[in-house]
């Protein structure tokens, strides 16, 4: 008889890895199937040209639990982070905005651009760690359903309840505003500096169909902010040897346990009998048997494609359905012969070694999104920049470079649809947005990478090609994620999880959903 | 005003940090930058160039020379073949360390002694009676450390010796672009790495030319802060920091014998008479009394004192030369000389002095930290050195 497991993980993305480890860990038989040929999912390094590493798609690491490092003793097993030194807005006109690791000169280059913002910086730096240390707890819990509580829930919200009134009026009522309003509205009440407020509120964007004056970005701002390394919060970091190097590490934590891992193994279907998951059957046909099922996949892949529409609630599946999942961001990779020279800060430095920033004002933010929301994308996009290779000089021949673009807006769901012509005119659109900057990029590109939200979905099977497998929206966040009711990682058919970023506390490289989703199979007996 | 060291021209228009260290009889950078992050993060990434040329340096040679430092120093030197390099500690006549250093052995009867203090008195005190002659080349030869991954592929590219042939702890002379240069396998890293010996008038060519072919592999010039925390990452210790010298100890507590420092395995009691030999082999049949080891602070207990405090976690991101009491209940088991956050290993570290029975691996311990101007104790546990020793090292 074939082997019966006790859980089998659909997705070898980082946070099936985590959820695989964790049980592992806890002893138990656990098989993790990955329908590519290498683990990751969206977290993932490959080498498409000799010598050329990209991190294909998501390229730095900050939320990534120090818990679940340190659990999964994921240094040493490989994992090796370091640290993202500087933000970097090159300006059209000439000029820049150049944030680094030293505070006094920090001060400095803002004073240059206003000297209210140099001196009040500092403060809203303390407000927005003070505000990561407020919803910490929360990221560690599962979220508690206030509708309809159980002794547990009543204990979290208990503990939840004190732990607000802890913060004091102040604190309380910066995190309400941080919860409710606009990241122009909440960085218009601090800067006036346009370079600075626009790079800052570009973390309130990111991976949502959102402008930067769209209610509910400041939230989005906050959980950038949340990352911490060696516990400083808003650290960024760079894995050594790309994001891929932080799956692998998972997975060999997740082996080391005793984890099991295919790939070559896409799932077709969970397998369900009376109202409970037994299986999942691949492409090919094998079935596999096992306790319990958890998916990491998004939402709605998770239930509106591997489940059979007879075996969900007819009201939850349509919640699922509407549940938001818009992909509104596309990636280019660059291999090249030489560093990028930028007008505005000749030559190599630390501007270079960080993350570059193309959001010179709220305006053209706004603007991008402008075009977005009529199924274009943007002419002038918003990008985040960086070159790996200098960070980890690994990542390329010794002298050339790997450049990753994050670009946003580019709406899933294009006018006239995602051909060719349109991913070429995308690609080409970025890098002439790039050459008003830095001009001697077009001719040291060795090779190009394009992956629109469509291709992102079709690669790692992400809906929509969305980065956070769903909104990071009020309305979808904690006890509402994904769905009301179904937040604590069970779903309608017993003995199927979710444990991806669809679920609490959301996307990044965080680790969290994994983690808690592991905790909750644990505690329902497996 | 301390003198520069013979890279000073070099090393000067670099340091934007105007960060100068006192390291022995000169000054070097302490950091090129204001935040020495990236010069640590080079080591373990790309590859650091130090300037390591303020160690003393002794050329010994002579038909006795063998003989000379087979008194001197604890390891045999019998053992050490030409162009092999040994790390050795050396004692006075009770078994308590002065200094340690490494010796290459360059021809049958040519070595080359570094350390970190003068020892020519000491050297000529036990070279009565013997045909050797002992030259202190400590201003003649400059030296450069290249330690990270990269380093091989830098060095390979100027080199015409093949280098991938060289061992972990040998050396050989080579050519450099018309420079004379010796090349050691060697370093205060824990990570892949070479020291450079040269004339020091040959100093800034052979600069500009590491220069030049480590550019393209994101090679960074690094100061002594950034080699402070890969040192303890590797477990080695630091006169002045992790013990004091025989020599300067104001009283006798303050001393240690190799055994104490975990350098027991540079003792080599088999070997002809030397310097400390019969205490030596004394305490050897005697249980320890204390002993070298790393600890590792538990993360979680440092964070809940700071987080009950309302504060981040706050550890020293710069190696901490300070003594830390180390605890067994209410009872003073040892102390921490060096602490440090290990960016690399994402752990609290440091090497500690332990009495005995309290320095098993996996003993738990507590350390002193002091949370908002009042001292607290945190979990720590004794664990096996070293911290961080990636195959590269030796491969």
């Amino acid at each position: 008889m074939a082997k019966r497991y006790d859980a089998i993980i659909v997705g070898g993305g980082h946070n099936g890895l985590v959820a695989a480890a964790y049980l592992a860990r806890a002893g138990r038989q656990v098989l993790v199937l990955e329908q590519r040929h290498l683990v990751g999912g969206a977290t993932v390094t490959e080498e498409l040209y000799p010598g050329f590493k990209y991190s294909v798609f998501s390229y730095v690491v900050s939320l990534l639990r120090p818990e679940i490092m340190r659990d999964l003793s994921l240094a040493r097993h490989g994992l090796e982070i370091l640290p993202l030194e500087s933000t970097f807005t090159p300006l059209p006109g000439g000029d820049y905005l150049l944030r680094g690791p030293d505070h006094a000169q920090n001060h400095r280059e803002i004073y240059r651009h206003s000297p209210r913002d140099a001196d009040v910086y500092d403060e809203y730096g303390r407000l927005m760690a003070q505000m990561a240390m407020a919803v910490r707890p929360i990221l560690g819990m599962a979220p508690p359903n206030p509708a309809a509580p159980g002794w547990r829930d009543l204990q979290s919200l208990a503990q939840l309840g004190s732990h607000v009134r802890s913060l004091g009026g102040e604190r309380f009522h910066a995190l309400a505003k941080l919860m409710t309003m606009s990241a122009a509205d909440f960085l218009d009440e601090w800067f006036e500096c346009e370079p600075l407020k626009a790079t800052m509120s570009a973390s309130g964007i990111i991976g949502t169909f959102l402008g930067p004056r769209s209610p509910g970005s400041a939230y989005v701002l906050l959980h950038h902010y949340m990352g911490e390394i060696d516990g400083a919060f808003r650290a960024w970091g760079f894995a050594r040897g790309g994001t891929g190097a932080i799956s692998n590490a998972i997975a060999n934590s997740a082996r080391s346990f005793g984890a099991e891992i295919r790939t070559n193994a896409a799932v077709e279907q969970v397998i369900t009998k009376n109202g409970r998951a037994t299986g999942v059957v691949l492409a090919g046909g094998e079935e596999i048997q096992a306790r319990v099922v958890a998916s990491s996949l998004d939402p709605k892949r998770t239930f509106l494609k591997l489940c059979a529409p007879a075996d969900l609630p007819t009201e939850f599946r349509e919640a699922i359905e509407r549940y938001k999942i818009r992909g509104s961001s596309g990636k280019v990779n660059l291999s090249l012969a030489a560093l990028p020279n930028f007008t505005s800060l000749p030559g190599a430095g630390l501007h270079l070694r960080g993350s570059i920033s193309i959001s010179p004002s709220m305006d053209y933010l706004e603007q991008a999104f402008d075009d977005a929301k009529y199924g274009e994308f943007s002419r002038h996009p918003y990008m985040d920049v960086l070159i790996p290779s200098l960070i980890d000089p690994g990542m390329a021949p010794p002298g050339q470079h790997v450049m990753s673009c994050f670009v946003q807006y580019a709406p899933y769901n294009l006018k006239g649809g995602w051909t060719d012509a349109q991913r070429t005119a995308f690609g080409d659109t970025v890098v002439n947005t790039l050459c008003e900057y830095a001009p001697n990029l077009r001719e040291n590109i060795l090779h190009r990478q394009v992956l629109s939200p469509a291709d992102i979905e079709a690669v790692t099977g992400l809906t929509e090609g969305n980065i956070f497998q769903g909104e990071l929206a009020l309305n979808q966040l904690f006890f509402l994620r994904p769905v009301p009711g179904w937040a604590q990682y069970r779903t309608p058919v017993r003995a199927l999880y979710q444990c991806g970023s669809g679920t609490h506390p959301g996307g990044g490289i965080c680790g969290a959903p994994g983690r808690l989703a592991a905790m909750e199979m644990l505690r329902d007996g497996l | 005003m301390l003198p520069g060291t013979p890279f000073h021209s070099r090393t000067a228009p670099l340091c934007a940090a105007q960060n100068w260290r006192r390291w022995g009889p000169c000054v070097v950078a302490g950091s090129y930058e204001l935040q020495p992050e990236r010069e640590y993060f080079a080591v373990r990434t790309s590859a650091a160039l130090f300037d390591v040329s303020p160690l003393y340096k002794y050329a010994i040679r002579g038909a006795d020379a063998a003989r000379l430092l087979n008194r001197v120093i604890t390891r045999d030197v019998n053992r050490c073949r030409v162009g092999q390099v040994f790390y050795t500690p050396w004692c006075d006549a009770a078994g308590k360390v002065l200094d340690d250093g490494t010796l290459q052995r360059l021809g049958e009867a040519v070595f080359r002694l570094t350390c970190a203090e003068p020892n020519l008195q000491w050297l000529y005190a036990n070279a009565t009676g013997l045909h050797v002659d002992i030259e202190d080349v400590s201003e003649q030869v400059a030296a450069l450390s290249l330690q990270g991954p990269s380093a091989r592929a830098i060095l390979q590219q100027l080199c015409a010796s093949d280098l991938s042939g060289l061992r972990y702890f040998h050396a050989l002379t080579t050519q450099l672009g018309g420079i004379s240069v010796g090349i050691s396998r060697t370093g205060y890293s824990g990570d892949l790495g070479y020291e450079l010996w040269c004339e020091a008038a040959a100093a800034p060519q052979l600069w500009d030319l590491i220069w030049e072919a480590g550019l393209p592999f994101g090679m960074v010039p690094a100061g002594i802060l950034a080699l402070d925390v890969a040192r303890v990452e590797a477990g080695l210790l630091l006169l002045d920091v992790d013990y004091t010298s025989a020599r300067a100890a104001a009283i006798e507590a303050r001393k240690s014998s190799p055994y104490e420092l975990g350098l027991g395995w540079a003792v080599d009691l088999r070997k002809e008479n030397f310097v400390g030999r019969a205490a030596l082999a004394l305490e050897q049949t005697r249980p320890a009394q204390w002993r070298f080891v790393g600890i590792e602070v538990d993360w979680l207990a440092v964070e809940g004192l700071f987080n009950a405090a309302g504060l981040a976690p706050q550890v020293p991101t710069q190696t901490l030369r300070a003594s830390v009491p180390l605890y067994l209940g209410d009872e003073w088991v040892g102390y921490a000389s060096s602490t440090v956050w290990s960016p690399i290993t994402k752990r609290y570290i440091g090497l500690a002095h332990l009495r005995a029975p309290h320095f098993a691996t996996g003993t738990g311990l507590q350390m002193e930290v002091t949370v908002e101007h009042q001292r607290r104790l945190a979990a720590a546990q004794v664990v096996d050195l070293p911290f961080y020793d990636p195959p590269r090292k030796r491969s």
